[in-house]
């Protein structure tokens, strides 16, 4: 009797925890194993025993999708990209499935993929990021022809390498400039075609601008400014053989690097209700239009635009804390997406490059430059201010690294440009025993201002 | 799917020559093994060693000069020499083969126990003669070639990192202390020895217990009867492990010494740097590290501790120490360090460590109380039998034979990560009482893993740089490298404030969002 009257209670109590077991236990489903999404799943099972899924078709586990240049370079193999190591899904309950989703229910909530069952979600994340652009240009499907943002545009890299000996690539940005240095790796002509009158000069100030420009050219890439792709010609096989500037110039060339910036990755849900427009609409929660649908990272574009930023943001950074943030969100604590002060690295062959803060590449109302070279051309800062109150708002610096740490306290605290030049030797992160040039930067900028 | 590419044209015509020369050099210390005769030492012995100077400092001027200052990784892991294909074969096979012969079968290089050596060995005579007034002997002949290696390499690796002060600076100095300390000045220290007085071989900058030796009953009694300067330098010995070694690395982190002072460091960092990324960074091998490397101190610590008790007995008028009273002083010494380790960090220690260190404290004791105890001769094991053991396995296998012999293979830390009972002890002040740290500047990684990649200790130093996280490892000899490699200026080696060395929380820069902050409001 007794144990009957206990089992009854035992059962009732197990089906209770089962219950509210059932509520904690969402099955969260993300599309794409980039940094956002990965972030998201990470921190999702940190703070709950959600089920976790995570598709991709690109990769069997997340890859650092920044590095995929220092594996065609030989400085890395593909294992090193790996951030963790493959046991490490497992053990923290989050299932891997490979696949290309190929359209979403969100009536039923459930995805559809190009082979194999359908998969049901409760809540849906969206994290499918960036393919490369192509703005029509006559022979920008031939063979040969190609950007680099997947792992299949790095096999496809690797093939065409074969075949080439001579490349022009389009566009001056990040990935055009990494992909300059590849080439460069394997003994290929390139030729680096530009719209703007220096590298980067959309973002950069000029003098950093043409000093990257210069260096670029240094490592014996034929750099060639205001220059536009017209078409691309074809040979007998279909394979590029020359491009065609809008100038009239053919370049000889057995491949073509596109690399004029990226666009979200959702061609996919062209024809579904979801609402996008660059990329899908989310608001500051990265919701989206659909109840139970987040999308974050490259492929997210924000219906408010935050601070100064862009409305879709294609940077790592970002997409790491859009999935910290919804992760947030998900496990019971409704999180708005503030990024902060913004920053940003990269590297230009050899020049590092770090900004914090906003350098427009020009100033705007009220706003100056100062900008300091070294004379060797492999170092330089520049920092935008108010030309009113002297409020320092942003510095780009190349060759020389700077703490973010203390760029966002200054940040944080309306520093004038003053304070941040006296102090700038607090914020230097090189290496020890490097040279040092606060002094010199402090002097510039002091006969700077006597000139003005 | 291939996403390995062909190595471009790795090997210009100048690097070729210069090959050529180096590879000469070497086949006329081959032949001088093979008792080729030289009628002329001297002069064939300054060709051999000229030569492979000169071919190692040319092929490094001619794969660098042309270049731009920066990291020069272009192809690492398409080389067969640097990507364990068949040229890393066949040099980890030949070093190896070096290796065994040196240390086990020295008569094949021409070493005579009576009369005059032949052979390679004889080759070296003149050199020797010239520095110490002594025959070579095959310590003689490696000293000289692993010299060498340290500075011609040494050479090759300032021109490869020529943009980068910290690591010029530390390559200068390890050439600096192997040449002299290592070489000369223990040579010129034998020219002293006369009649009846006499200094062992010492290499001032070799600590115990890296140099297990130091306190073996024939150099104690070298150093005690060679009067003051002899006493100064059993005394400089053991305030080397006790006092000057805890106080430098507080301030720098083991760095000072593996990375800046040590031989073994020494060869790693400069003929070893084209091996670095070989190094295994899973967390097993993390795991199997720890154990072996704390073993191996373990070892050093009870083979050194039977050594010194089993000759302290033999003559009470020539030590005043006591068997007794350096038992005592060894068990109250080692359990003092503990109770202090467990009473001022024991909340830093991971659980295995402190499992580790708790069960090793009772293996030295038990050890020392079954001796102490029982009455019996010696330890439960014979001490000569110990050292000789730990000599064979310890000096020259792993040291040696594996741990350099394997460089192609294994990555060129194998020894200072898997078996240096000296990295041991760093590294355990290193991880808790010490300045030193690799600071993580914010949130800018971007995971690419050319840290972990290019740490020759494995360490998975992005594990930590992409959660903004201060790299604290006891294992990380402070090379730079990782910091060298870091495309975004992510890593930085500094001497900070102890405090907040270890931020053990996870929270990236940038993002307004304080996680943390949000999981504790939620478990309020």
């Amino acid at each position: 009797m007794g144990f009957s009257l206990f089992s009854a209670y035992f059962t009732w109590v197990i089906s209770g925890l089962q219950a509210n077991y059932k509520k904690l236990m969402e099955h969260i489903v993300i599309i794409g194993n980039g940094i956002s999404g990965i972030t998201a799943a990470r921190h999702i099972r940190k703070r709950s025993d959600h089920k976790i899924t995570v598709i991709s078709g690109e990769s069997d586990y997340f890859f650092s999708r920044t590095a995929l240049m220092y594996v065609y370079m030989g400085h890395m193999k593909w294992d090193h990209l790996k951030p963790y190591e493959d046991w490490f899904w497992e053990k923290n309950r989050i299932e891997l499935k490979k696949a290309w989703v190929e359209q979403i229910d969100f009536e039923k909530k459930k995805l559809l993929f190009s082979s194999g069952e359908p998969l049901e979600y409760d809540k849906l994340i969206i994290a499918t990021g960036s393919i490369y652009n192509k703005f029509g240009w006559e022979g920008e499907d031939l063979k040969g022809v190609q950007g680099l943002v997947t792992k299949q545009d790095l096999i496809e890299l690797e093939e065409n390498t074969a075949y080439t000996r001579k490349a022009v690539i389009i566009g001056g940005g990040l990935i055009g400039v990494e992909l300059a240095e590849m080439l460069k790796t394997r003994n290929i002509e390139v030729t680096f075609l530009v719209r703007e009158k220096a590298f980067w000069s959309n973002v950069l100030p000029l003098p950093d601008a043409e000093m990257i420009s210069n260096h670029i050219k240094s490592h014996g890439v034929d750099l060639r400014h205001n220059t536009e792709l017209d078409k691309i010609l074809a040979d007998d096989n279909g394979r590029a053989r020359a491009v065609l500037t809008q100038e009239g110039e053919e370049i000889e060339c057995q491949l073509v690097g596109l690399c004029a910036g990226v666009r979200p990755n959702i061609d996919f849900l062209k024809d579904s209700e979801l609402e996008t427009d660059k990329g899908i609409l989310v608001n500051e929660y990265l919701e989206t239009s659909i109840e139970d649908v987040y999308a974050i990272g490259d492929c997210a574009q924000q219906r408010n635009v935050i601070g100064q930023r862009k409305s879709v943001e294609a940077v790592w950074y970002t997409g790491r804390i859009m999935g910290e943030t919804l992760a947030g969100t998900l496990t019971g604590a409704r999180t708005a997406y503030q990024p902060g002060n913004w920053f940003n690295s990269a590297k230009f062959f050899d020049i590092e490059y770090q900004t914090y803060g906003w350098v427009w590449p020009e100033p705007k109302e009220n706003e100056q430059h100062f900008h300091w070279e070294h004379e060797s051309g492999l170092k330089a800062i520049t920092i935008s201010y108010n030309s009113e109150t002297n409020e320092f708002l942003g510095i780009n610096t190349f060759g020389i690294r700077m703490r973010q740490e203390i760029f966002d306290l200054w940040l944080n605290e309306n520093r004038k440009i003053d304070h941040v030049l006296a102090n700038l030797k607090l914020a230097n992160f090189d290496p020890e025993f490097y040279d040092t040039h606060e002094k010199e930067i402090f002097k510039s900028f002091k006969n700077n201002l006597q000139e003005a | 799917m291939s996403l390995t590419g062909d190595a471009p044209k790795s090997i210009n015509t100048q690097q070729k020559i210069a090959s050529l020369l180096g590879v000469s050099g070497l086949i006329i210390l081959l032949l001088a093994s093979l008792n080729v005769s030289f009628p002329n030492k001297t002069l064939w012995l300054s060709i051999a060693l000229l030569s492979i100077i000169g071919g190692i400092v040319w092929f490094a001027q001619a794969a660098y000069s042309g270049t731009h200052p920066g990291i020069k990784n272009d192809g690492v892991w398409f080389k067969s020499m640097s990507n364990r294909g068949y040229l890393a074969w066949l040099a980890g096979i030949s070093l190896t083969g070096f290796y065994v012969i040196l240390y086990f079968f020295p008569e094949y290089l021409g070493l005579r126990e009576e009369g005059d050596n032949v052979g390679l060995i004889a080759l070296f005579d003149p050199l020797s003669k010239l520095l110490s007034g002594e025959p070579a002997s095959q310590w003689f002949v490696y000293g000289t070639l692993y010299t060498i290696a340290i500075t011609a390499f040494g050479v090759k690796f300032l021109w490869k990192y020529r943009h980068n002060r910290y690591e010029k600076i530390r390559t200068y100095s390890v050439m600096f202390f192997q040449t002299s300390f290592a070489f000369l000045i223990p040579e010129f220290m034998a020219r002293l020895n006369g009649e009846g007085f006499s200094l062992p071989y010492y290499d001032l900058k070799n600590i115990w217990p890296l140099n297990y030796y130091n306190f073996e009953q024939y150099r104690v009694d070298e150093f005690i009867s060679a009067g003051t300067i002899g006493i100064a330098l059993l005394l400089f010995g053991i305030a080397s492990i006790f006092i000057i070694t805890p106080i430098l690395t507080y301030k720098y982190g083991k760095r000072w010494y593996c990375s800046w002072v040590c031989g073994c460091g020494g060869l790693a960092e400069t003929a070893g740097d084209p091996y670095r990324h070989l190094s295994d960074k899973s967390q097993f091998a993390w795991r199997v590290e720890r154990w072996v490397v704390h073993s191996v101190l373990v070892f050093v610590v009870v083979m050194t501790t039977a050594v010194v008790y089993s000759y302290l007995g033999d003559d009470p008028s020539k030590y005043w120490l006591t068997r007794d009273s350096f038992l005592i002083g060894v068990g109250v010494f080692l359990t003092l360090l503990f109770a202090g380790i467990w009473y001022f960090k024991r909340e830093e220690l991971e659980k295995d460590a402190r499992y580790g260190a708790i069960g090793y404290l009772v293996i030295i004791l038990a050890l020392i109380g079954l001796h102490y105890f029982s009455g019996v001769n010696l330890f439960l094991f014979n001490a000569e039998s110990l050292r000789a053991t730990y000599g064979f396995l310890i000096g020259a296998i792993f040291s040696g034979v594996i741990g350099t012999g394997f460089y192609p293979i294994f990555g060129n830390r194998v020894w200072c990560r898997f078996g240096c009972p000296m990295a041991a002890v760093l590294g355990m002040q290193q991880r808790l009482f010490s300045k030193f740290r690799i600071t993580t500047n914010g949130g800018q990684c971007i995971s690419c893993g050319n840290c972990s990649t290019y740490c020759e200790m494995g360490i998975d130093v992005r594990a930590y740089a992409q959660k903004g996280q201060n790299i604290v490892r006891s294992s990380c000899v402070g090379c730079g490298i990782c910091s060298a490699v870091c495309p975004r200026g992510v890593l930085k080696l500094e001497n900070g404030s102890p405090k907040n060395r270890i931020d053990s929380e996870e929270g990236v820069l940038g993002d307004n969002v304080d996680l943390l902050d949000l999981i504790k409001q939620k478990t309020k």
